[in-house]
């Protein structure tokens, strides 16, 4: 029984990490129909703002909790600057083109990005533990927690909610459902696509940023911090199928609590579990588990 | 290049070269100039902790000995008179770009000697191309016992010694002072260098500590994967009390972070072969009572050095220049630069004027020379790789002084930790380790 909830728990909690580190991703596929390889410099600059706002904080004396509003603040500043910046500077000028010329777009964008990170902010690694440490520990199933850790799980859970909640409930969310049918149409009744757009990269970069500000705290921030959670992202994302939110939070609970199960059972397959169930995936439903019906235009 | 190993540039300046050795009396290569590509990671998570700390040591060794200003014995301008310059290149973005880069500096920027890299796979990738281009090649930082176990290198060299050494130093650390461990298990990189040190310490602990018995769960995350939470949950509900690691850059930071808060290191003994870039990054919030050992007189464990030794001067002036203690790869950067000195100085007492890359290989097959904090003997390897004490200590922040500190510091000797020339390390343990005196 203890290994069960054990596996739960982190599974659950690994689970958490992914859907939030991802979601930003099929927020903008959805929407855009871009495949956005510039998301892991989004994460990473969440992290390095977070890391090194919290840092400076620590030293000015400000309390461990303040760290949260610094996490939060630091995911809407590097959304709405990043964002705008690059969504109207280079992306507006390319949306009649192929989508792998954007894909292309994209990964320019990463490399700058990622440059940038260490003329701004060196080689040297950033850390930002205090508001995990504020946070302590709990045990749960016989075994210590982290506190910090299992606030992912709300985190997450406040994210896919709200997400869902915009999208399907308000009328944001009716406006943005005609843009991604059609966006002719959505121009001949007078939406305004370019604000709609521009909108929906700038909540994709901060999501983006938020998994990274979020996660900052856990670890030691160094150049290179975003590229290997492009891989997971796109793993998760493919799995539940690109745009779709509770296709993220599904393909983020499978891949989370397999590799939760393998890591304590068979530690070697680890990493293979990832990549077996999206193979798996592709080869039964290649658009992915929740991918959204896509009409036919005639 | 392909006779002399020092460019004599054209054939003006070698008149005018000789011309001022005529008057002067001053060797003629005191005019020449060495290039040397000197190889670390200069972005990317490994950067901060070793990459730079790696770069700065040979940068600030490389300018002591051109200008001269080391302590005795190596207080002479230059290499065998020879100025070095240096060209910095990033050691980031795999095996295949490094062989690619490695071409580029040799065969277009025309680097007379190769000096550095940290991970144990680019070593791997790099000895054939060095052999290839018969380009003097020091590798300085990597592990992996492989590197001259399964090869037979003529122009690769690494001036320290590999993780055969870390590996027993820690079980005859445990044994020594945690012989009543009820077990050991590990959580290692999954790649070259976590799965050897794992293995090799497993074996050095089943002849020195055959009473700990070895987990049937040992955790191999992937390289920088930076999560670590369902491994700990792991760790932490193994019996084994006793945990084995080579986590290195970001890695050991991530780990050290996410475990602390969870009070892991309340709960068990962590012992750490590489980690000590980390005690120093995280200061006060790394844990007290952790084994560490930082491979060889080097770094965390010699900090309180012998007043007028090489090692108090290398001390001083990285923290003069860097403003922070050399870590391990400073040292280990500085150690390879310094044995191409001691080669060429030496070469340079018979060489008639300018050393070649022959004469300075066959100064430094077998070589035995004074680093900064001991002595490096090139004894394995048919005398291209070293071999040296390896120690550890107990982490302990030192709150007066403000910094991290180490208690119970032992060093075990060479002859406790190498197999005889032309046995795998690996052979040798598993035959019990025959002709060790520990």
């Amino acid at each position: 029984m203890q290994l069960f909830i054990t596996i739960l728990i982190d599974g659950l909690t690994y689970s958490s990490y992914l859907f939030i580190v991802s979601v930003g991703l099929t927020v903008i596929f959805g929407v855009m129909k871009i495949l956005n390889i510039a998301h892991g410099s989004f994460f990473a600059w969440g992290a390095y703002g977070a890391a090194y706002s919290i840092g400076l904080a620590a030293n000015a004396g400000f309390p461990a909790w303040f760290g949260f509003i610094l996490i939060l603040l630091s995911a809407i500043l590097v959304g709405l600057v990043l964002g705008v910046i690059i969504e109207r500077v280079i992306l507006r000028k390319m949306y009649d083109q192929e989508e792998v010329v954007l894909v292309l777009a994209t990964f320019g964008i990463f490399l700058i990005l990622e440059d940038l990170i260490l003329l701004v902010f060196g080689v040297n690694p950033f850390f930002a533990y205090q508001p995990m440490a504020y946070l302590g520990n709990i045990k749960l199933g016989g075994i210590s927690r982290d506190v910090y850790s299992l606030t992912l799980l709300a985190a997450a859970a406040v994210i896919a909610i709200g997400c869902w909640y915009s999208l399907n409930k308000t009328k944001w969310g009716n406006i943005l459902a005609t843009v991604i049918f059609d966006r002719e149409i959505s121009l001949a009744i007078g939406i305004n696509v370019q604000a709609v757009y521009t909108a929906t990269f700038v909540l994709g970069t901060a999501l983006g940023a938020l998994g990274g500000a979020y996660i900052a705290p856990t670890v030691s921030v160094a150049p290179g911090f975003g590229i290997d959670i492009i891989i997971l992202s796109f793993a998760v994302v493919v799995i539940g199928g690109l745009g779709s939110i509770p296709g993220a939070v599904i393909g983020a609970l499978m891949v989370g609590i397999l590799r939760a199960i393998a890591v304590h059972q068979m530690p070697e397959l680890e990493l293979f579990v990832v990549y077996a169930v999206m193979a798996l995936v592709l080869i039964v439903r290649p658009e992915g588990l929740f991918a959204p019906a896509v009409a036919r235009k005639i | 290049m392909n006779k002399r190993l020092l460019s004599l540039g054209k054939g003006i300046a070698v008149i005018g070269a000789a011309a001022t050795m005529a008057i002067s009396a001053v060797p003629a290569y005191a005019q020449e100039t060495i290039s040397a590509g000197i190889v670390s990671f200069l972005t990317g998570p490994a950067a901060g902790p070793f990459g730079v700390p790696g770069r700065q040591g040979a940068e600030l060794v490389i300018e002591a000995i051109n200008a001269g200003t080391m302590p005795a014995p190596y207080n002479s301008a230059g290499f065998g008179g020879a100025q070095m310059e240096p060209t910095y290149s990033d050691e980031s973005g795999g095996n295949a770009k490094q062989v690619a880069e490695y071409r580029n500096l040799v065969e277009k920027q025309n680097m007379d000697v190769m000096i550095g890299f940290i991970s144990s796979g680019s070593c791997m990738a790099i000895a054939p191309v060095a052999e290839e281009l018969q380009r003097l090649t020091i590798m300085s930082t990597c592990g992996t016992p492989r590197l001259f176990e399964e090869g037979d290198w003529q122009y690769t060299y690494r001036t320290q010694a590999n993780a055969v050494g870390d590996s027993i130093a820690a079980a005859l650390y445990v044994r020594e002072h945690f012989g009543d461990e009820n077990g050991f298990t590990g959580i290692n990189q999954n790649y070259a260098w976590g799965q050897d040190s794992y293995k090799l310490f497993g074996l050095a602990m089943e002849h020195y500590n055959p009473s700990i018995a070895a987990s049937d769960n040992p955790q191999f995350p992937k390289i920088f994967a930076g999560q670590y939470g369902t491994e700990i949950s792991t760790l932490a509900l193994d019996d084994a009390h006793l945990v084995h690691t080579s986590f290195w850059d970001g890695d050991i930071e991530a780990f050290v972070i996410q475990a602390l808060v969870r009070g892991f290191f309340d709960d068990k003994l962590v012992v750490s072969v590489v980690g000590a870039s980390a005690v120093d990054s995280l200061g006060n919030q790394f844990p007290d009572g952790v084994v560490m050992g930082t491979r060889g007189e080097v770094g965390l464990l010699v900090r309180n050095a012998e007043p007028g030794s090489l090692n108090e001067w290398f001390i001083n002036a990285y923290k003069e220049r860097y403003g922070a203690y050399p870590m391990g790869p400073s040292y280990q950067y500085a150690r390879a630069v310094l044995s191409l000195k001691v080669a060429m100085d030496k070469a340079a007492e018979t060489s008639d004027g300018v050393p070649s890359q022959d004469e300075i290989m066959a100064a430094m097959n077998g070589a035995t020379f004074q680093s900064f904090g001991g002595e490096i003997s090139l004894a394995l390897g048919d005398g291209h790789q070293a071999i040296h004490p390896v120690g550890y200590g107990i982490t302990k922040w030192d709150s007066e002084a403000g910094e991290p500190t180490v208690t119970d510091v032992t060093f075990y000797p060479n002859e406790c930790l190498y197999p005889p020339a032309g046995q795998t390390s690996a052979d040798w343990m598993a035959a019990g380790m025959p002709g060790s005196t520990c």
